[in-house]
């Protein structure tokens, strides 16, 4: 599990045409403790995708720091992005084994691979998947890691409700069975009242801190829609600040 | 299914049987009927001249493709990923791709002599700069995505080269390859004719002075012959291997 402190002065690209720059990211302050599963929501383009490359350490140009707590290692990361960027010239198997440490041997992929309904596909390559599938093999690739930070951006988008409520509970289950801190980035407010121990609220651009809200929902609720929609009505009524991203 | 009638032996067997009716029609030492030409074929063989000359000039082959494919594979891959410098340095590729294959050869018999060394030389300087631009856009067509993703899983450089980067280039060193060696294999012989004393080119020189047409296409056909094998048994191979993940 990494304990995560993320701090953003200011993260700006510059801008396409002439002078000036484009702000992504002003002034965002975020811990994560350890175990956390904490959901990111904000609208479409605030800079939620920049903010993930940078606590992933693939985007270094920013004013900052991305603190993680244990000591000099680097966090054990997944990463889950909006696409599933496998290698299309390995089956699926092999992208799944290429991302171990060397190691490993990933005894248990066989019984992950099933319970994500991709052990048959296990030798094809990745052109011959549905849109589904292929997301299903990249979060499969990111649980296969076990990783302690786990980072999210919009997984379930595109699939179909009841493949996505499935995974969901995946996601739960394999969080709960071995805790690790999970970032997970959506815009959908139900999806992410279901999952979450804490939902911050996101603005932008530049993207900073609208509001933090702990789900007081216990996790065997979640699945009661109504408690769900309870809960987002109470936002909604005590924080008008947030009422756009409802 | 397949018709009878335009099996590729059939289409082989036409093409003899024009040559002969042609041969036949003409009677002229210019064009030698097939199995005269098959005749010099056969004797040159077994009297070592062709399997000599013929080695020779695929040893040459072989040294100058090793070097333009991997002097070309760096220099292109470091264009590819260098803007600035690609940009600085495209008005030298496009000069040396324009350079005529024979000026090149001329300079460099000139400035280094006749000799073994000048000779590769000049069939590398030829093939390289169409190596460099092809494996440049490879470079420049390296999907980010999948970079960032070997970032983010920790894949260290040696695999992601061997199972990001390399999988990627593979098209583009095969199709440099596959024209290179028809390429390589055009220029040589002039460069063999021009400053050899050995290799095919010298071989059709010497047929050539002599006029003895049976002689230029025996060699010719031993020649194309290895180049087709060289082609059907390597590189075609490599390339569906490369392509085996497609749909």
């Amino acid at each position: 599990m990494s304990r995560v402190e993320i701090n953003i002065r200011k993260k700006a690209y510059p801008a396409r045409h002439g002078l000036g720059e484009h702000v992504a990211i002003r002034d965002l302050h975020i811990e994560l403790e350890a175990g956390e599963f904490v959901c990111l929501v904000g609208p479409s383009g605030c800079g939620k995708t920049t903010l993930l490359n940078i606590i992933s350490g693939l985007d270094r140009q920013f004013d900052g720091s991305i603190g993680t707590g244990e000591g000099k290692a680097a966090p054990r990361m997944g990463y889950v992005f909006q696409n599933p960027r496998l290698l299309p010239w390995r089956t699926v198997r092999e992208n799944i084994d290429l991302a171990l440490p060397a190691d490993e041997d990933g005894g248990d992929i066989g019984h992950l691979l099933e319970v994500m309904d991709l052990a048959q596909w296990q030798g094809q390559y990745p052109q011959k998947l549905s849109g589904g599938m292929s997301r299903r093999v990249a979060l499969a690739r990111a649980f296969a890691i076990r990783p302690t930070l786990l980072l999210m951006d919009e997984p379930f988008v595109s699939l179909d409700p009841p493949t996505a409520r499935r995974i969901r509970q995946l996601l739960v289950n394999v969080w709960r069975e071995r805790p690790h801190t999970v970032l997970f980035v959506t815009h959908d407010l139900r999806e992410a009242i279901t999952l979450a121990d804490r939902l911050v609220f996101l603005s932008g651009p530049p993207a900073t801190v609208l509001h933090q809200v702990a789900v007081d929902i216990p996790r065997d609720h979640r699945d009661d829609e109504a408690a769900v929609e309870a809960f987002r009505q109470r936002l909604a009524a005590e924080h008008p600040e947030i009422r756009a991203l409802l | 299914m397949r018709s009878v009638l335009f099996h590729p032996a059939l289409s082989a067997l036409l093409f003899l049987a024009l040559w002969q009716g042609l041969a036949a029609l003409l009677v002229s030492p210019a064009l030698p009927p097939p199995l005269a030409v098959f005749g010099v074929l056969y004797e040159e063989t077994l009297s070592g001249q062709l399997p000599f000359h013929l080695g020779i000039t695929l040893a040459r082959l072989l040294a100058s493709f090793v070097l333009a494919m991997s002097l070309g594979t760096g220099l292109g891959i470091f264009l590819g990923r260098h803007d600035k410098l690609d940009r600085f340095f495209d008005q030298w590729l496009v000069i040396f791709l324009n350079v005529p294959a024979l000026v090149t050869v001329i300079l460099c018999y000139v400035w280094f002599g006749l000799t073994e060394v000048a000779a590769i030389t000049a069939v590398v300087v030829n093939k390289l700069p169409n190596v460099v631009v092809t494996l440049r856009e490879g470079a420049r067509a390296l999907d980010r995505d999948l970079l960032e993703m070997a970032q983010a899983y920790r894949f260290g450089r040696w695999k992601t080269l061997r199972h990001v980067i390399w999988p990627q280039l593979f098209p583009f060193l095969i199709a440099a390859a596959r024209t290179g060696i028809a390429l390589i294999w055009k220029i040589i012989l002039v460069v063999e004719l021009l400053g050899r004393g050995n290799g095919m080119g010298y071989q059709l020189h010497l047929f050539f002075q002599l006029f003895n047409v049976a002689g230029i296409l025996a060699y010719t056909i031993a020649f194309v012959a290895v180049i087709q094998l060289i082609e059907a048994l390597l590189l075609k191979p490599l390339d569906r291997q490369a392509k085996r993940w497609r749909r």
